[in-house]
Formats: structure tokens, C-alpha cells, sequence
């Protein structure tokens, strides 16, 4: 069969369709320039919004965070934003705050949810209910869930339900919030609370697509809970596992509502000032959005060096 | 998410239905369905019923377990001193205008990058889900100094709808929801919609949308979520009292507000997102699940 050249060839009989383009292959221009042109009409209102509040603003941080706007008038400045903000006294406090937390998070709130969905996924009853139960504090607001803990758990004197419940087990009381120590501990655990729902349902969906012959396997072998944990409930969910990890991360440095609420901003000798804290206090209070725009480089830098690091990691393991 | 008693998991089913793992494993179940209903629902309960109590009680020790002399005055408090109608109110109106927003720019642009993939459809694609890695924190001063004054345009959208409306229909998130979700549409269907001359619009509107109603409604639902949830956004683009949010609102009373009667507006506005939930608890959890899994 001769294949023409004829441009106008309506479809050449011998091509299999395009897997992706659900229109015909044709060779006319105009067709193609309308066909791309409708594409196009489709996406610009997504892309519109994504230029003017997303795209747009990344690169206006950075190019914000080298200038300085004084009475409307805007001039470079070079590196002095970012003296300015490491110079402040809070800065280093605010990095070590902000990493505590990321780290007692890791412990807690990456930790239990994997062995919570490990125990639900286990059961044959209530596995409804209990689901409910754990993403039910997730759709709370968080100044909602906040203000509970703020008022009625960590109350510092006895009549809070923390404090109440340690007296009755003879256990120590504890000023919650107001005592520096304990400051961190506190906020991990009230964002705890919120937020791993939607690790445990996560993890659940993974626990379920593994095989069951490997468990199988694994108890032939005569391993026990524990090694069967191990050696196939962790490297079956490594790629979930990791990816978790390092959205808890990104969210953890980003920690904000809980030390306003919780701690009113700095908290106990500024035990709770956050990096994210920081960059609200600079960039709304004390009127120096460009200090905070330099912050907000910084912490992307950090967070990038954390990417990079984590692409390293899980390259390396495949 | 059925019962699927019939896999396999870390401990088997004979082991867990026979003699001492039977015993086991219904303590097991009791013991944490007790303890979990205990630390995910008592707090609520103390968040309801503490609302309830008097001052004094409030601060009595050993707190109550029940309000001895219920004071529903304090939600009455709630709902008038803090203007919680009002403040619904707007958060619902906001909710609604990002479901519709989202709905119609992400749903086409989804479409578009699916079905009709124009010339450089993968490059815009990639940039959006790049997006992604962005954390909101460092967005947050160039979005605020964008919003008030849009580039070209010179428009300040502060106190504005459009503020909040706008920014959540650049969601890469849910592009990529809908878009793999009309990947899995045949093409075939499309084919046979173009070849009766349909245009894209009406393929789109006849064939796709019928076919994708699950999905839409996971965005639907996540768009409200995410609205009623926000606070540092809305704080900041809807500086007065008549445009705040329900959260930003009781933040802003909460100071000068006895506590009982900020826990009571408390538990008033969680209300909307607790029944959302419980409505459409199968669809947000089909969409937490398949959105982060299968990526």
C-alpha cells in the first residue's frame, strides 16, 4: 500500500491511534493550531492562578528578600535582609525550637501511627469505628482542637484534665505551657492528636496490599511477630514509609498555629518561637516583609537540603 | 475499603480464631477500642460538656466528669457576643466559592492535560505538581504582598472573597487527582463523542464529568475542608471583622472572652466540618487513600 504525502489524508489506515490523543492524527495546521488553541482555553484559568499566586511569588520572594521597600521606595540591598534576620536574637532559638519539634514529631508522630495501622489492620471487628476515631480530630479546625488543649488539658493548675489525671495515678503534675521543658513535649503531642489520622489511613491502605503469602512464608520460617514486622511489614511499606517521613518534615518546619495558640507566639522563655512564627512576627508586626521574605528563602534552602538529602537516601535503597 | 477477612495479615486468621489467640485478641480488640475511644472521642466529650460548666466549676478540683449545673448560656454567649452566625456564615460562603472555583479551572485544566494535551501540556504540568514542594510557609509574605496589590492589574483583593478563592485554584494536588482519574476514562468514549461532531466542551460536560462524580465530590469535599480548616491565610487577606473566618474570629476574641465561652464557640464551629465527615466518610478516606498511594 502506497503511503501518500497528501497532507490531507484524512487517517492513514496503516497507524495505529495515538494511546494518548483522542482525537484522530490528522497533518492539517489549522486543525492542529485549534486543536492545541481549545487545549490551551482549557487550562488558563488553572494556569492563571498558579502564574499570579504561586509561580509569580516564588521568584518575587527571593528577588524581595534582596531589596528593601522604605515609605514606597524599593532599592536593593544585597545580603543585608539576611544579617538583619540571623542577627536577631530569636533567630538561632526559633531553628532549634523549630528542629525539636521536627524531631520529637518524628519520634511520636511518625512512629505511633505506623503501629496503630499495624493493630487496626489486625482486627476483623470495629475496623470501621476505630478508623473514625482516629481521622475524626483531622477535620476538626485547628484553633478548635487548640483552644481544647489550651484551656482544658494543659491548664496548669489541677483542675486541668492532663494534671487531674496524673494526680489520680500519683504521678507528678506539670505546668504544661508554662514551663519551658515541657513546652515542646506538649505542642508534639496536641499536634499529634490532630494530624495522624491521615497517616494511619495511609498506612492501612498500604498494609493491605501485601501479599499474604510473604507473612505466610515468614511464619514457615518460624519467624515471630516481631521478625514478620520487620523483615516484611517495613520493606513492603518502604516507599510509603519514606514519603511520609519526608512530609512530616515539610509540615513539621512549617510549625505555626500550635505555639500561637498554644503559647501565645513565644511561649515560656521563648520556648515555642518557630521559624514559621518568625517569619510572621517580621513580616506582619514589625513591619519587615522583607526580613521575612529572606527568612522564607532560608527555610526552602534548609528544606531543599532536606530533598536532596532524602532523594539520596531512598535512590541509594533501591 | 471492604472487610477483607479473607487476606492474609501478619497474624493468621486460624491462629487469631483458636483457643489462647482468641482470648487474646478480643482483649486485645476491647482494650483498644476502650482506650481508643477514650483519647479521640473524651476530648470532645470534655470539649462539649466542659463548654457546659459554670466558672467555678470549670476550675474545681478534681475537675467533674458531668456539668453539675449545665449553663448553656455560655453557647448562647458564644453565638451572640462572638457574631457566630455571621462568621459562619462567611466561612460558608468562602467554602462554596472555592468548591465552585476549583471545580470549573481545576476540573478543565485536569481535562485539558489529560485528554486534550495541548503543546507544552507536560511542561505546565510538571511546574504545577513542582508546586507541591513548596512549602506554604515561605509562599506566605510574596503571596500576601501579590495579594494586595496584583501585578498589572494594580487590584488589592484584600477583605475580598476572591483572596481566598483564587490562591486554593492553584491546587496541584487536585489537578493531579482528576487528572489521573480521566486518565483511566477510555479513550475510546472520546473518540466516539468526536467522531458525532461533539466539541470539546460537550465531551467534557457529557461524557467525562458523568463518569468522574466520585472524584469531584473527594475535591468538593477537600476544597470546604481545606477552607474551614485554614487560619494564617484568611487571618491575614481578611483583616476586618465582618470578613474574618469562624477560626480567625474566635482567635481574635479569645482574649478578652471567658475560656468557657470560647471552647463553647469552639465546639460551635467544628459542628459543620464534624457532620461533613460523618456524611461523606467514605469518600474522604477512598480520596486520602488513592490520591497519595498510587502517585
Amino acid at each position: 500500500m502506497a503511503i501518500t504525502t497528501v497532507p490531507e489524508t484524512p487517517r492513514k489506515p496503516g497507524r495505529p491511534p495515538s494511546p494518548y490523543s483522542a482525537r484522530p492524527q490528522r497533518t492539517s495546521l489549522g486543525r492542529k493550531v485549534r486543536d492545541n488553541l481549545t487545549g490551551h482555553a482549557f487550562l488558563i484559568g488553572a494556569v492563571l492562578c498558579f502564574v499570579v499566586f504561586s509561580w509569580y511569588p516564588m521568584i518575587r520572594g527571593i528577588v524581595m528578600s534582596f531589596q528593601r521597600t522604605r515609605r514606597g521606595e524599593t532599592t536593593w540591598v544585597g545580603w543585608d535582609n539576611y544579617s538583619r534576620i540571623i542577627a536577631d536574637p530569636s533567630f538561632w532559638t526559633a531553628w532549634q525550637n523549630t528542629f525539636y519539634f521536627t524531631v520529637l514529631a518524628l519520634v511520636l508522630g511518625y512512629v505511633v501511627p505506623f503501629f496503630v495501622a499495624i493493630l487496626l489492620n489486625e482486627f476483623r471487628h470495629a475496623k470501621g469505628y476505630l478508623r473514625i476515631l482516629v481521622y475524626l480530630p483531622v477535620m476538626l479546625p485547628p484553633a478548635s482542637a487548640l483552644f481544647l488543649f489550651k484551656f482544658y488539658a494543659y491548664d496548669p493548675s489541677e483542675a486541668g484534665l492532663f494534671n487531674a489525671i496524673l494526680k489520680a495515678l500519683h504521678l507528678p503534675t506539670s505546668q504544661w505551657m508554662q514551663s519551658p521543658e515541657m513546652t515542646m513535649p506538649a505542642m508534639v503531642v496536641a499536634s499529634t492528636w490532630m494530624n495522624m489520622g491521615g497517616a494511619v489511613l495511609i498506612y492501612l491502605a498500604s498494609l493491605q496490599n501485601i501479599p499474604g503469602e510473604l507473612y505466610e512464608a515468614a511464619e514457615l520460617d518460624g519467624a515471630g511477630i516481631w521478625r514478620r514486622i520487620v523483615h516484611v511489614t517495613i520493606p513492603q511499606t518502604r516507599l510509603i514509609l519514606a514519603l511520609l517521613a519526608m512530609l512530616q518534615i515539610v509540615a513539621t518546619m512549617q510549625l505555626f498555629i500550635e505555639p500561637l495558640i498554644l503559647a501565645n507566639g513565644a511561649g515560656a522563655e521563648d520556648s515555642a518561637t518557630s521559624v514559621a512564627y518568625l517569619i510572621y512576627q517580621h513580616g506582619f508586626f514589625q513591619n519587615d516583609l522583607n526580613g521575612a521574605a529572606a527568612l522564607g528563602v532560608i527555610m526552602l534552602v534548609v528544606l531543599a537540603g532536606f530533598s536532596a538529602v532524602y532523594v539520596r537516601l531512598t535512590a541509594k535503597q533501591d | 475499603m471492604a472487610q477483607d477477612s479473607g487476606t492474609r495479615t501478619l497474624i493468621s486468621h486460624s491462629q487469631l480464631s483458636r483457643g489462647r489467640g482468641k482470648v487474646i485478641y478480643w482483649t486485645l480488640l476491647v482494650v483498644v477500642v476502650a482506650g481508643f475511644t477514650l483519647v479521640f472521642l473524651g476530648p470532645l466529650y470534655w470539649m462539649v460538656t466542659g463548654a457546659l460548666k459554670s466558672g467555678q466549676e470549670i476550675a474545681q478540683t478534681p475537675p467533674s466528669l458531668f456539668p453539675k449545673d449545665p449553663q448553656p448560656q455560655n453557647y448562647i454567649d458564644a453565638w451572640n457576643n462572638l457574631a457566630l452566625a455571621k462568621l459562619l456564615f462567611n466561612t460558608f460562603y468562602y467554602a462554596v466559592g472555592a468548591v465552585l472555583f476549583q471545580l470549573v479551572f481545576d476540573t478543565a485544566a485536569a481535562y485539558s492535560l489529560s485528554k486534550l494535551r495541548p503543546i507544552f501540556g507536560n511542561v505546565i504540568l510538571a511546574l504545577m505538581l513542582g508546586t507541591l514542594m513548596i512549602p506554604a510557609m515561605v509562599l506566605i509574605v510574596p503571596q500576601y504582598v501579590t495579594v494586595i496589590d496584583l501585578p498589572i492589574v494594580h487590584i488589592n483583593l484584600l477583605d475580598s472573597p476572591f483572596a481566598i478563592w483564587l490562591p486554593l485554584v492553584a491546587n496541584a494536588f487536585n489537578i493531579f487527582l482528576l487528572k489521573r482519574f480521566f486518565d483511566s476514562i477510555p479513550e475510546e468514549l472520546m473518540a466516539a463523542a468526536l467522531m458525532d461532531g461533539a466539541t470539546s466542551l460537550r465531551t467534557l460536560w457529557s461524557i467525562i464529568l458523568p463518569l468522574s462524580r466520585p472524584i469531584l465530590g473527594v475535591v468538593s469535599i477537600f476544597a470546604v475542608t481545606a477552607v474551614w480548616k485554614d487560619f494564617l491565610w484568611p487571618k491575614l487577606v481578611m483583616p476586618s471583622p465582618e470578613t474574618r473566618t469562624v477560626s480567625v474570629g474566635i482567635y481574635a476574641f479569645a482574649g478578652g472572652t471567658p475560656m468557657n465561652v470560647v471552647i463553647a464557640a469552639s465546639v460551635i464551629a467544628a459542628i459543620p466540618t464534624v457532620i461533613i465527615f460523618l456524611i461523606f466518610q467514605r469518600n474522604i478516606m477512598s480520596g486520602l487513600t488513592t490520591g497519595s498511594i498510587k502517585g
